[in-house]
């Protein structure tokens, strides 16, 4: 799960993290009440506007505006509030902003990276840090990877005082911005430990000019197999973010994600699910979608599954492919049947069934009178959507 | 022959009386897998579904001999679960448990760190199969046939895929083994692929992976200066956008890190036969081992 940077920033905040005065506003006036606060407070006209979506590179996109005076701060929430921002990570559609941060100015002397993951190889997290901030990382790894400094942690130490140390001096900081960025660390990792978060990336983290420390952006995603423990971070979640379909699939327990083509794909396992996408488009099409049933699935999950792949415009065929393990074929096969004649079928539809009862599940199709077509393993299922959807294609 | 698991296992399952621990103690018991008992903490001393139950592993394994464990305990208390069973000495650790916390399993292997004689499976796999002799985990049986084959996949339905092509085509598997599709997990490619290479049955290697992660690439790098057997391959999510996470919580690209054009392009270079598609699995490997 993903949060905003001033959700973020709040929950550094608390584990002691310094972070830039800032408030969230989800109106104009907000806003301008949040600058007219900061800037009696700090005694600086200079504030920062930024645009509150998930996808990063929003500076780049016009989301982030550095102004002077309350006037100044309005204009730039009336500009960014509500615009569709449009960045490397949000599509060429962009993403409406509905909040804003208002935060005060930094006195910046230095920018730096800092980033907490877990490294599949190692096991471990690992503390990264480098001298490129604001450069997208993935760039820095790319071009100068010797720039980019890492501590693996001993998840029964944790980040120790000299590996925090390391990094600061690696980093080329002295005196007491050296000491303020090695603190800084030390309580990062603790946070992300804590939170159960799956990636923390401060980007920049910057060294002001009287050398204290701060995060001046927060980027943290929760690993979703801990949320049971952080019922507290549920209220974090802004479904404005996230894909209504992605949304309603939760709810039943599927794993599903929106794609681009028109080919709807309805699957059991991860990866034959992945794999199905990848052989549809082997054949020429293109998946709408990527879904998996789950190993337990019941007919009511499969036709709630159906009934969102159907509620897709961009769908013009589905292709069930099951491997039946766990999940029995006469199962799916009573599901699809259900959801057919509860929604209806205006696309073609291929199903392939094999595994456990399949004999009894291709009858159940067969006998149902419904205008199915059947597979014989899926490169063939695969090839018979795509031909199908074609043909519809070419018939308009 | 066969790798980790056989004739000579003898199985407790760890979470026996929940409803998965249940219906699969009962599938593997009726595949043939000398299943010896299980463990529910707090109901130590009474028998369910014919299998006695022990509060605690070091007590079973004390009791029955069991060489090899099997857990379906729930997420919050997996991780628990694994560090249970490699104190009591259970040399073969099998983590069905999908949802463990990413960090109990840092944890977790912290813990296993420098123990010799464990070896963990998954978490968040379908088991391992050495057909005819043991089955561990939720595979269905019928579809697998003893052979010559070794199949390592890091997704279940692609291990069944995989099993049924090679039964169909009278290959048959040595031993399939799921390695799982968490981040961080036992058993990798490397593990697997080093223990085929050395099993005289095993006569060539599907391996089967997906986005996210690089351990394809480094399976890839110790198939070329290793192994002298074939292996063919197949690498699920060439079409996943990034950024997302697939179902799996390990397969996901990030950082422009982890895709399968990079993975296909490993294995290619070491010499791996990639099948087209997951239905040209069986048909990719048969030439070689035949």
């Amino acid at each position: 799960m993903k949060i905003h940077e001033y959700q973020g920033k709040e929950l550094l905040r608390k584990y002691g993290v310094p972070v830039p005065k800032g408030t969230p506003a989800f109106t104009v006036d907000e806003a301008e009440a949040a600058a007219k606060a900061i800037i009696a407070e700090t005694g600086s006209e200079v504030v920062v506007v930024k645009a509150q979506i998930h996808a990063g590179g929003r500076g780049k996109g016009g989301g982030v505006k550095v102004v002077k005076g309350v006037a100044a701060a309005k204009e730039a929430a009336q500009k960014i509030l509500g615009m569709q921002l449009v960045t490397h990570q949000t599509g060429p559609a962009g993403q409406k902003v509905k909040r804003l941060l208002v935060e005060q100015g930094a006195d910046i002397a230095r920018e730096l990276y800092l980033g907490v993951v877990v490294d599949r190889g190692a096991g471990r997290v690992v503390v990264m840090a480098s001298s490129e901030g604001g450069m997208e990382i993935e760039e820095v790894a790319a071009k100068t990877p010797e720039k980019i400094l890492k501590q693996f942690v001993d998840p029964v130490v944790g980040l120790a005082g000299y590996q925090a140390r390391n990094l600061a001096y690696g980093l080329g900081l002295t005196g007491d911005a050296a000491k303020n960025a090695a603190a800084l660390l030390v309580t990062t990792y603790k946070a992300f430990v804590e939170l159960d978060a799956s990636l923390l990336e401060v980007n920049p983290l910057v060294v002001l000019k009287d050398n204290r420390v701060i995060a001046l952006d927060a980027k943290v995603t929760f690993d979703d197999n801990a949320l049971y423990r952080h019922k507290d971070l549920e209220a974090l979640r802004d479904l404005d973010e996230e894909d209504p379909a992605e949304v309603e699939a939760k709810k039943f327990d599927l794993s599903f994600i929106t794609l681009d083509g028109n080919v709807g794909c309805m699957v059991n396992g991860a990866g034959l699910a992945m794999a199905t996408m990848d052989t549809i488009k082997h054949f020429g099409g293109q998946p709408a979608n990527f879904l998996d049933v789950g190993g337990g699935a019941t007919a009511e999950k499969v036709t709630a599954a159906f009934k969102i792949i159907t509620h897709d415009p961009k769908v013009k065929g589905i292709f069930v492919n099951i491997f039946g393990g766990i999940m029995k074929c006469d199962t799916i096969a009573e599901g699809v049947i259900s959801a057919v004649k509860q929604v209806g079928l205006k696309v073609p539809l291929v199903v392939r069934l094999e595994g456990t009862n399949v004999e009894l599940g291709k009858k159940m199709l067969a006998d149902s009178g419904l205008p199915i077509t059947t597979a014989g393993d899926m490169a063939d299922g695969a090839q018979k959507i795509v031909a199908l959807v074609q043909a519809s294609k070419g018939a308009k | 022959m066969s790798v980790l698991v056989g004739k000579n296992t003898k199985l407790i399952v760890q979470g026996l009386t929940g409803s998965a621990g249940t219906f699969h103690a009962k599938q593997m018991r009726e595949y043939g897998t000398n299943v010896v008992g299980g463990v529910t903490p707090g109901k130590g001393g009474t028998t369910h579904e014919g299998f006695p139950v022990f509060d605690t592993v070091a007590d079973a394994v004390k009791k029955t001999g069991a060489n090899a464990t099997v857990i379906y305990v729930p997420p919050p208390g997996a991780a628990d679960a694994i560090l249970e069973a490699a104190d009591a000495g259970v040399p073969v650790v099998v983590c069905i448990t999908e949802g463990i916390p990413t960090l109990d399993m840092v944890r977790a292997k912290r813990a296993l760190e420098g123990r010799t004689g464990v070896t963990l499976i998954g978490p968040n796999c379908p088991g391992i199969i050495t057909p005819g002799e043991c089955k561990i985990g939720i595979m269905p049986g019928y579809i697998h046939k003893a052979g010559k084959v070794g199949v390592v996949s890091r997704s279940g339905t692609l291990t069944y895929e995989a099993a049924h092509q090679l039964t169909t085509l009278g290959l048959g598997q040595s031993t399939a083994i799921g390695i799982g599709g968490d981040p961080v997990k036992g058993m990798d490619f490397i593990d697997c692929l080093q223990l085929f290479e050395a099993d005289p049955q095993t006569k060539g290697v599907l391996m089967i992976g997906e986005i996210g992660g690089t351990s394809e690439e480094e399976a890839a790098r110790f198939v070329k200066a290793n192994m002298k057997k074939p292996v063919a391959g197949f690498i699920a999510g060439q079409t996943a956008p990034p950024g997302k996470r697939m179902g799996h919580a390990g397969a996901i690209i990030s950082g422009g890190k982890g895709t399968a054009a990079e993975k296909i392009a490993a294995m290619r270079d070491a010499g791996i036969a990639i099948a087209a598609t997951p239905a040209d699995l069986g048909k990719t490997i048969a030439p070689l081992v035949s």
